[in-house]
């Protein structure tokens, strides 16, 4: 186990390199969810009518799912890094190491998440002059069960770069097909409650669904919100079924 | 430091199955060179990658320093090292933050994984490259970061797979004096693929001819060509010596053959130690009234090894593939 640890740590911190090398592309991943914040944000709270987001502020409703959002698209895009060490060669090295194979994939799942902690600050920072009211023991909680989130999302990406690996082209149009329904599907960007029936119903299959549900209660305080369990199981399937998946893979990856 | 039995790999392709290793017994001994040398699909790159755990066979069983490759696989890695075809450093990494995060993935501490690091790229004429992006790299840069990097943890056996293909014969020859540097100072073992005949020929210390998945020989490239092949010595005479001449030729060579020109007639024949040879069939031709106009020994190549194995041309072979 202590070695798993080590494993992880040392693939996140290779991983990681490339953050801190290069921080352009941090300061680029910041705009990102302040775009979406500052545009989109101003647009809904002017074409949702409040009782369809509970009478919440919009800000206070919408800013959760922007922070899962941003977890979503770089969790779910992390397979592309992993298809590009597959074509130049640098992954097979990894694979020849005695690294524990899980610990490649959660380390590289933790990479998208760092920054996630940095994003979701700012966006915070930059909100409360505007009416966000923070509740820092929630929201560190609402990250931790994203990060379960994330690690999952993580595997599946890495397993679909894997079975993509001889039709790279293949990796994003699956990857895309499904994240926007995903996304569209959880009520993050627009309240499933505004729409008809059976997009509720397939909402409730998406276990998107639950996580955002439960941000969004752990952002405004409270703790008591049945969402929050359902969200845990979800986060806690996604995250076991998608390693075992990838691991599944990984193995698989150089036949 | 290496034993096989009955290995074996099948892939199955549109429903038809490909054996691209047959079952084959391969022994190495520690501190051993050794090349498998084959043209491309003969099963070599496959055989190194059940050896490195990469690939699960189909069935058989395999020994790599210590471990079994099917049930300790995790074992093996940890005492192995392994420069596959690719780029081992990632593109977007700085060279000095691979060569430390290798280590470390090897179970090295930050700070010996640093000095280790520091030590090769020393060695391997890289000091000046380590704030470098590896994707700014030359071939031959990469090449030598990819020894690097599987040297990191000191691995006692050593796998490479066709180490030299793409390169110009000056980093070629610069990756070798790497190589044999390396047999020279420390004890590793190393196994590699190769289908330049060349360095299978001048580097190995035996060889592993592979085709169609199968061993078809087993020695040191000198017995290869001696016991396969042999040299042949060729002597140009006058069409009317042509009959005088074969006696002759034929005392101590076997496998003759002629060729005849517009006037004069060339006999062929192959002979044991055929630079020592030579002088001893001038005099004695000389000494029956030939009189020889050309002569010529040819060493052979592993190449005509293969051919006299298969009844194929490695050198044509490997072309067609490039």
């Amino acid at each position: 186990m202590s070695a798993m640890v080590a494993d992880t740590r040392a693939v996140f911190q290779r991983e990681m390199s490339l953050v801190l090398r290069d921080p352009f592309s941090v300061i680029f991943s910041l705009v990102q969810p302040l775009v979406f914040l500052g545009l989109f944000g101003p647009l809904l709270a002017g074409s949702v009518d409040p009782a369809a987001i509970g009478g919440a502020s919009p800000l206070q409703w919408f800013l959760p799912g922007v922070i899962v959002m941003i977890c979503l698209f770089g969790t779910s895009a992390t397979g592309s890094n992993l298809l590009f060490e597959i074509m130049t060669g640098s992954y097979e090295r990894i694979l020849a190491s005695p690294l524990h194979r899980s610990s490649i994939l959660i380390g590289k799942a933790l990479k998208e998440l760092a920054p996630l902690i940095v994003q979701a600050a700012l966006v915070v920072l930059v909100s409360i002059p505007f009416g966000f009211k923070l509740y820092p023991v929630h929201v560190l909680a609402g990250l931790l069960l994203l990060g379960v989130f994330g690690v999952g999302m993580g595997a599946f990406s890495n397993a679909l770069a894997i079975a993509a690996r001889k039709r790279e082209w293949m990796f994003w149009a699956v990857q895309q097909s499904l994240l926007f329904p995903l996304l569209i599907l959880s009520g993050m960007m627009l309240p499933l409650e505004a729409g008809p029936r059976w997009i509720q119903v397939l909402g409730m299959f998406n276990p998107l669904t639950y996580i955002v549900d439960a941000e969004r209660a752990l952002f405004s305080g409270s703790f008591s919100d049945p969402a929050i369990g359902w969200a845990v199981l979800a986060a806690v399937l996604t995250c076991a079924v998608g390693l075992w998946v990838g691991v599944k893979q990984v193995a698989r990856s150089t036949t | 430091m290496i034993h096989t039995e009955r290995l074996t790999r099948h892939f199955v392709s549109k429903k038809e199955t490909i054996e691209a290793v047959k079952g084959v017994d391969i022994d190495v001994a520690a501190g051993e060179l050794v090349a498998f040398l084959g043209p491309n699909g003969a099963g070599k790159s496959t055989t190194l990658r059940m050896l490195t755990t990469l690939l699960p066979p189909t069935s058989g069983k395999a020994w790599v320093a210590g471990a079994s490759i099917t049930t300790e696989p995790a074992l093996v890695r940890s005492r192995i090292g392994y420069i596959g075809q690719g780029d081992g450093a990632g593109h977007g990494f700085r060279v000095m933050d691979e060569l430390v995060t290798q280590g470390r993935f090897y179970g090295m501490n930050a700070s010996d994984s640093h000095t280790r690091a520091k030590e090769l790229t020393k060695t391997l004429d890289l000091t000046s490259l380590e704030k470098r992006r590896v994707s700014t790299l030359s071939g031959g840069q990469r090449r030598r970061l990819d020894i690097a990097l599987g040297l990191m943890h000191r691995p006692g056996l050593l796998f490479l797979d066709e180490p030299s293909t793409g390169m110009d014969p000056h980093n070629r020859a610069n990756l070798w004096e790497h190589i044999d540097a390396l047999r020279d100072r420390q004890e590793t073992t190393i196994v590699l693929t190769t289908h330049y005949l060349e360095e299978a020929d001048f580097h190995a210390e035996r060889v592993l001819v592979i085709d169609h998945g199968e061993i078809i020989a087993n020695d040191t490239a000198a017995n290869l060509k001696a016991t396969l092949a042999g040299d042949r010595i060729a002597v140009t005479v006058d069409g009317s010596d042509l009959a005088a001449a074969s006696a002759v030729v034929a005392t101590r060579g076997s496998d003759l053959t002629t060729s005849n020109g517009s006037r004069e007639v060339t006999i062929a024949g192959r002979f044991d130690q055929g630079t020592r040879m030579l002088p001893w069939l001038l005099r004695e031709l000389d000494h029956v009234g030939v009189d020889v106009r050309a002569a010529d020994v040819r060493v052979p190549t592993l190449d005509d090894v293969f051919l006299s194995l298969t009844g194929r041309s490695l050198r044509e072979e490997s072309e067609v593939a490039v």
